[in-house]
C-alpha cells in the first residue's frame, strides 16, 4: 500500500463577520448607558417607542442600566401609524414596566402640513420626524433625562434617518451595531417575538418598509457594509466574494452621499481655533 | 530580583479630573498596601484619563508638580507605577508613566509608539519618547511599556537586553465588541500578545488595563500579571473596576531562564550588526561599524 499525502483544506474566507457575544456586548452597552446618563449629573433617559426592534432594545437595554424608574417610554402615534406599532410598542412597556406617556402628533403634522402647503411623503415622513424629536426633547427636560438614540450602524451608514429627527439623541447605544446584530441582541435580551418577527418599517406611510425604501435586504446591506466598512475590502474585491455589483455599488454611493448625515455641520474657518476643526474636545470633557 | 508582590489596580480614571484620580490612587494604594504588595500598578494616564485631545496641556504635570508630591509621599512605603501627562521643562508634553519609590521618582518612561490610527490620535497630541530604558527599583530590574509600546516587539526585547527581568505595562486599551467564543474581542489578544512576550524575552510582565467609558469608547481591563514561562499567575476580569497582587517568584524567572536559554542565545552582535547594514540601506547612512576599519590605501 502506498502511504498518500492527504491534502486539507484552508478554513473558508470568515468574513464578513457579524456574529456577537450577545451577553458581553449588552453588557458594554449597559455600562454605556448607565456612565454616560451618570456622568452628566442625571439618572434617566427617555425613549421613542414606535413599536419597532430598534426602540425595543434600546428601552431594555436602558431598563438593565438605570432600572425601570430610570426609563420613560414615549409613544408618538401618527393617524396612520400601523396600530399593530402602538400595540408592539405597549408590549414593551408592559412588559418592561417602565412609565410610558402617549403623544399623538397627527395635529401639530397636520397643523404643519396645512401650513407647509403639498408636501408629499417623504416631506411628511421628515416632518414627523422632527416633531417626534421636539416631543422628546421637551419630554426629556420636563423628566430631568437624556433622549436616547435609537439609529442602528446600517441606517447611520446608509443615512436613512432624518437630520434633526430620529438621528437626534443624547447618547446611541446602537450606532455601532448592524440590523441583523440588533435582532439577534433583541432575540436574546427578550424583546416580544412579535417585534422580532415583522418587516422593519418607519410606519411613515401605509405598508412602507426599510428594505422596500432602500431596495435590499437588510442581511446581504450588512455582510456588504461589513466588508466595505469594518473589513476595509476593495469594492471590486466585495464583488468578486460573490455579492451582486449594482448592490455594492449603490450601498457605497449612499454612504458616501450620506456623509453631512453623520457630522455636525461645516464652520468656516476664519481664526486660529475653530470648532468643530482645530477645537477638539471629548465630548465627556471633564464629565 | 527578589520576590514582589505587584498590585494590579484596575481603576476607571475619571476624564481630565486629577484631584478625583488622586483619591482614586489613594484608595488603590491603601488596598495594595493592606495586601502586602510592594509595589502598585496603575493603568496608562491614570491621572488623567485618556481621550484628553486639547486637554492635555491643561492637565499635564511636570515632575516638580505639587500634585505628584502627594504620590511620592505615598510611595514612602509602597512603589508606585503612575500614568500621567508630563510636560518637559521645554513644553512638549509626554504620555509617561513614573516609578516611585520611597518618596522619589527614580524613572519616567516617555511613551515610544503613540497609536495614531483608525480611532487612536495620540500623535497630534503628544511627543514621542526616545528611550528605552531599564532601571533599578528597591527589588531588582524593570522595564516600562506603554500600551502600544508592547506591540512593538523591539521595546520588550531592548528592556530585557537592557537587564530588565520585569516588565510593566500600564494600558489604556479599548475594546472592539464581543465575539462568540472569545468575548470581549481585545482581552484575548491582550492575553496573546503578553503571553508570548514573556515567554520570548522570559521575563515577568505586568499588565494593567483600565476600565470605564469615554465618548463611547469603552476600556476592557483584563489586567494580568505573567511569569516567565507565560502562565498567567493572577488576573482581573474585563470591564470592572478592581485590584488583585500577583506574587512573582525569583526562582520561576531562574527555572524559565535555565530551562529556555533565550537570552543567553541572543546574538546582540548579529543583530547589531544587520541593523547597522538595513539602517545603511533604507536611510543611506554611513554604516558606524565602517569607522572602525581604516580603509586599506594602496
Amino acid at each position: 500500500m502506498s502511504r498518500k499525502l492527504r491534502y486539507v483544506a484552508p478554513p473558508a474566507v470568515s468574513e464578513p463577520d457579524l456574529s456577537i457575544d450577545s451577553g458581553a456586548t449588552a453588557r458594554i452597552l449597559e455600562g454605556f448607558i448607565k456612565k454616560e446618563v451618570e456622568r452628566t449629573g442625571l439618572h434617566r433617559v427617555v425613549v421613542g417607542l414606535s413599536g419597532g426592534i430598534d426602540s425595543a432594545l434600546a428601552a431594555y437595554l436602558a431598563v438593565r442600566a438605570l432600572g425601570r424608574s430610570g426609563v420613560v417610554g414615549v409613544l408618538m402615534p401618527y393617524r396612520t401609524s400601523s396600530p399593530s406599532s402602538v400595540r408592539d410598542a405597549e408590549a414593551v412597556v408592559g412588559d418592561l414596566g417602565i412609565l410610558a406617556e402617549r403623544f399623538e402628533i397627527s395635529e401639530l403634522v397636520d397643523v404643519f402640513a396645512a401650513k407647509a402647503g403639498p408636501i408629499g411623503p417623504r416631506r411628511l415622513g421628515n416632518v414627523m420626524a422632527r416633531v417626534r424629536m421636539l416631543v422628546l426633547y421637551d419630554r426629556s427636560a420636563e423628566h430631568d433625562a437624556l433622549v436616547l438614540g435609537t439609529s442602528n450602524k446600517t441606517e447611520l451608514l446608509l443615512g436613512y434617518g432624518t437630520i434633526h429627527g430620529d438621528l437626534a439623541s443624547a447618547l446611541n447605544p446602537l450606532g455601532d451595531l448592524y440590523k441583523t446584530q440588533v435582532r439577534e441582541l433583541a432575540r436574546t435580551l427578550g424583546v416580544p417575538k412579535s417585534i422580532l418577527a415583522k418587516p422593519p418599517s418607519a410606519d411613515l406611510w401605509p405598508a412602507q418598509t426599510d428594505e422596500g425604501d432602500l431596495g435590499l435586504a437588510y442581511d446581504e446591506m450588512d455582510r456588504i457594509l461589513a466588508l466595505l466598512v469594518d473589513a476595509r475590502v476593495a469594492p471590486g474585491t466585495v464583488v468578486a466574494r460573490g455579492f451582486r455589483r449594482e448592490a455594492v455599488e449603490r450601498l457605497r454611493r449612499l454612504v458616501v452621499r450620506t456623509q453631512f448625515k453623520r457630522r455636525l455641520p461645516v464652520v468656516a474657518k476664519v481664526s486660529t481655533r475653530s470648532v468643530g476643526w482645530d477645537f477638539r474636545y471629548p465630548r465627556d470633557w471633564s464629565s | 530580583m527578589q520576590a514582589t508582590r505587584v498590585a494590579l489596580a484596575q481603576i476607571a480614571p475619571k476624564l481630565g479630573d486629577i484631584k478625583a484620580n488622586l483619591d482614586l490612587h489613594g484608595d488603590a494604594i491603601a488596598l495594595a498596601r493592606r495586601h502586602k504588595a510592594h509595589l502598585v500598578v496603575f493603568p496608562e494616564l491614570s491621572l488623567t484619563g485618556y481621550v484628553l485631545r486639547d486637554q492635555v496641556s491643561e492637565v499635564a504635570l511636570t515632575r516638580e508638580s505639587r500634585l505628584f508630591k502627594k504620590l511620592l509621599r505615598t510611595s514612602a512605603t509602597i512603589d508606585v507605577v503612575v500614568g500621567f501627562a508630563e510636560e518637559t521643562p521645554g513644553h512638549r508634553y509626554h504620555n509617561a508613566a513614573a516609578y516611585l519609590s520611597k518618596g522619589r521618582v527614580i524613572h519616567v518612561h516617555r511613551k515610544i509608539y503613540l497609536p495614531t490610527y483608525g480611532m487612536f490620535d495620540e500623535g497630534r497630541d503628544f511627543a514621542p519618547g526616545d528611550l528605552v530604558r531599564s532601571f533599578a527599583t528597591p527589588r531588582g530590574p524593570a522595564g516600562i511599556l506603554i500600551c502600544e509600546d508592547a506591540w512593538h516587539p523591539t521595546c520588550a526585547w531592548l528592556l530585557v537586553q537592557d537587564g530588565a527581568e520585569l516588565l510593566i505595562a500600564p494600558s489604556s486599551g479599548p475594546t472592539r465588541g464581543a465575539k462568540p467564543g472569545r468575548g470581549i474581542t481585545s482581552v484575548p489578544v491582550w492575553h496573546d500578545l503578553l503571553r508570548t512576550t514573556a515567554q520570548f524575552q522570559t521575563s515577568f510582565v505586568v499588565y494593567v488595563n483600565r476600565v470605564g467609558y469615554e465618548d463611547g469608547l469603552n476600556f476592557g481591563g483584563g489586567s494580568a500579571a505573567l511569569d516567565p514561562f507565560g502562565r498567567v499567575v493572577a488576573s482581573l476580569p474585563p470591564l470592572t473596576e478592581g485590584l488583585t497582587v500577583a506574587e512573582l517568584d525569583p526562582e520561576v524567572l531562574r527555572r524559565a531562564r535555565t530551562a529556555y536559554p533565550l537570552l543567553r542565545d541572543e546574538n546582540l552582535e548579529l543583530v547589531h550588526r544587520e541593523i547597522a547594514r538595513i539602517r545603511q540601506r533604507r536611510f543611506d547612512v554611513p554604516d558606524p561599524l565602517d569607522m572602525l576599519f581604516i580603509p586599506e590605501t594602496r
